[in-house]
């Protein structure tokens, strides 16, 4: 087995393991802040998929761009989701907040089958095609500009988070829910903008995923549990951890592929999950409850 | 009043008799039809994962019975049932249609599905005709009421295969190596079994398998399989696909600037269907398909494509005439045995169908005659080349569109 083949196959899994990453890091800022789990993520992340083939098909819009209005939209929808139908669960038990996820996930999934029909979908972009080559090794353009567009987007929100005064709230709320009610924090605010913010970010990750693959509304659940193992080998609520998990994620898929069976990518994932889930629960990068 | 609407002995008496004929005559089939008309249930997957190639097979069963009224003078009325590309809801559906009056069953697409109905057409001695199924089992059981005018699954193998040694033969290509690629269900597993089986056979074909390659159907990214593909330096792909992995696969192999020979599908479905084209513009051109397939010259095809055409204007015929021609062809089938046989009566349309020589036919292979096991012998495929975005039959010869293209026009030699 060549060098060169075994460097492809590493590239493609880390530029498609960051663009997972990003998927997934919307899921860990809403349950690291809001102690939800969102059962509909991945059925969000296919809204926005459609959301930019709509655009790419109407403007001739570059998924790239299209990125930014379909997140700002989708800050809205999510800020509204949170603020009108998923705080009056917040303390409630957790299987409630459960089967009110996976109704909000089956309604959007059949929405979708009824607006768009069953068929594929995608765009078709100039660069979708091409490559870079240096020497053996090739850059997949899509990829590439899709694994900048998910750093660029995590990198903007960890210096939200970190640097800004609204971010440092956020984080308040997170480390101590009735600390940041005492001080007067707007709590209820503060949590629909993170799952504001986290539907944004599933919506860049799906506009940009449109470059990748194709869309049709049965894709959702996949992407809903993909992001689960993502974050739980990372660390639930950690963002470099979702970054982190989506790599490892897409290089041990891509080299279980290569080494022992293309067919059973998906059973290192998991096998990798229940590693991680023995010996270090908590994930990689995730805070001991 | 009461007089007036009760039964009184004159109309019981009446009824009595009517009841006692109709009892009679009922064994006969003459009771049954008295209306003139054959009932065809037909059971397809319109809705749930099957729902695409469903519906396309619904557009054979909505235009048969004007085309065959028109061809044989015989109404017909379909009655529909969803099968939800469910087992279940296939066999509960056919039940419903039989109790529904339906003197005949047609369906269903999915094998699956096919031999649970095949099972209740059998016990409630109901003829079936199978549309599209090719689980070999279906017509092993020894039933007789259950006919197939569509290949087994070793048959779409030995045809398709055989159709790339006369691929070869029209091109003057003589590719040494072959990487073979698959998706891994059940479908494709009984793909690379008849492959398998049937290579050693086929002593025309000049290719050896340098590896092989299974794949996860679901799979949203093939990049390290096509590496892996690429790796082997085979002369061309051949390839066991569906249709979504058809094109991240063939995406795949344009990013990773692979060109063999070409990729030559042996039958399965994927590569002809309009998605495929849509999705992947120019670079679907040149992939090879060797399904069953419609004869694009044949005086019944022009016909079935007209009344397609009035009922569907928008929609291309060439990417339903397979699922079209199929459907189209069993109710034919069951319309053509009612004709012979001038009764609904189940056991007498059952011994016409065993008797059925149709000749015009809109497939390609010889006549429509069931063996004794049910079975159409000698449907034949089609090699299918997508030319200009276009599916075109390039072989056989007789039913030919345009000239096979084989190696691709950017293959180059290594």
């Amino acid at each position: 087995m060549s060098a060169s083949l075994i460097a492809n196959v590493v590239i493609a899994g880390v530029l498609t393991g960051l663009v997972y990453g990003l998927m997934a890091l919307g899921l860990s800022v809403i349950f690291g802040v809001v102690r939800v789990v969102n059962f509909a993520h991945g059925e969000m992340m296919t809204i926005a998929m459609y959301a930019a083939v709509l655009l790419f098909g109407a403007f001739k819009l570059d998924p790239l761009l299209a990125a930014l209005p379909v997140a700002a939209l989708f800050f809205g929808l999510g800020y509204a989701l949170q603020a009108g139908l998923i705080n009056p669960f917040i303390t409630r038990p957790e299987h409630s907040q459960f089967i009110l996820l996976v109704a909000v996930a089956t309604i959007l999934t059949n929405v979708l089958l009824m607006v768009f029909g069953p068929d594929a979908r995608n765009v078709q972009t100039d660069y979708m095609l091409d490559s870079w080559a240096i020497g053996q090794v090739l850059f997949d353009k899509a990829r590439v500009f899709a694994a900048l567009a998910a750093l660029a987007t995590a990198a903007g929100l960890f210096t939200f988070f970190r640097y800004s005064r609204t971010g440092t709230a956020i984080r308040a709320c997170a480390d101590n829910h009735l600390g940041a009610l005492i001080v007067g924090l707007n709590v209820k605010h503060l949590y629909a903008l993170t799952f504001g913010l986290g539907a944004a970010c599933v919506a860049v990750a799906g506009c940009i995923m449109t470059l990748l693959v194709e869309v049709a509304p049965s894709v959702g659940p996949g992407y809903t549990l993909l992001g689960f193992v993502i974050v739980i080998v990372g660390g639930l609520g950690s963002m470099l951890g979702a970054l982190l998990g989506g790599v490892l994620i897409g290089v041990s898929e891509a080299l279980a592929g290569l080494f022992i069976d293309p067919s059973a990518k998906s059973m290192f994932s998991f096998g990798l999950l229940i590693l991680v889930l023995l010996l270090r629960p908590q994930g990689l990068l995730g805070r001991k409850p | 009043m009461e007089r007036n609407n009760g039964m009184n002995r004159r109309k019981f008496n009446t009824a009595l008799a009517a009841g006692g004929a109709l009892t009679a005559l009922a064994p006969f089939g003459i009771a049954r039809a008295q209306g003139g008309k054959l009932k065809v249930g037909v059971l397809l997957p319109r809705s749930g994962f099957e729902a695409l190639i469903g519906q396309s097979c619904q557009k054979g069963a909505d235009l048969a019975p004007e085309v065959i009224k028109s061809m044989l003078g015989v109404d017909i009325e379909i009655i529909n049932a969803d099968t939800e590309s469910n087992v279940n809801t296939a066999r509960t559906r056919a039940e419903r249609l039989i109790e529904e009056g339906a003197h005949v069953l047609v369906g269903a697409f999915d094998s699956g599905q096919t031999v649970a109905i095949a099972q209740v057409a059998e016990q409630r001695g109901v003829p079936l005709v199978v549309n599209i199924a090719a689980a070999p089992q279906i017509t092993e059981q020894g039933y007789k009421y259950v006919f197939r005018n569509f290949p087994t699954a070793r048959d779409l193998v030995t045809n398709g295969l055989s159709l790339i040694g006369e691929l070869f033969q029209a091109t003057n290509i003589v590719p040494r190596t072959a990487v073979y690629m698959h998706v891994n269900d059940t479908f494709g597993q009984a793909m690379t079994g008849g492959i398998k089986a049937a290579l050693p056979h086929l002593t025309q074909l000049p290719f050896k398998i340098v590896d092989t390659i299974p794949y996860d159907p679901a799979a949203r990214d093939l990049s390290v399989e096509v590496s892996k593909a690429k790796a082997t330096n085979a002369d061309f792909l051949l390839l066991v696909c569906r249709l979504n992995d058809a094109i991240v696969l063939r995406r795949e192999m344009v990013k990773q600037r692979w060109s063999p020979m070409g990729v030559i599908d042996p039958g399965s479905p994927g590569i002809y269907e309009e998605q495929f084209a849509k999705s992947l513009g120019k670079y679907a051109d040149y992939c090879i398909d060797n399904p069953p397939w419609y004869n694009p010259k044949a005086e019944l095809t022009h016909v079935v494509e007209a009344a397609f055409k009035k009922r569907n204007p928008k929609e291309h015929f060439v990417y339903h005439g397979l699922n079209i021609g199929y459907t189209f062809e069993a109710i034919l089938i069951a319309a053509d045995a009612f004709k012979r046989a001038g009764s609904t009566n189940p056991k007498a349309l059952a011994d016409a169908i065993r008797a059925t020589n149709i000749t015009q036919r809109m497939c390609l292979g010889g006549p429509i005659k069931f063996n004794a096991k049910g079975q159409v012998e000698g449907n034949q495929s089609a090699c299918v080349q997508i030319l200009n975005g276009t599916p075109k039959v390039v072989l056989p010869s007789y039913a030919a569109e345009a000239k096979p293209v084989f190696p691709w026009p950017e293959y180059k030699s290594a």
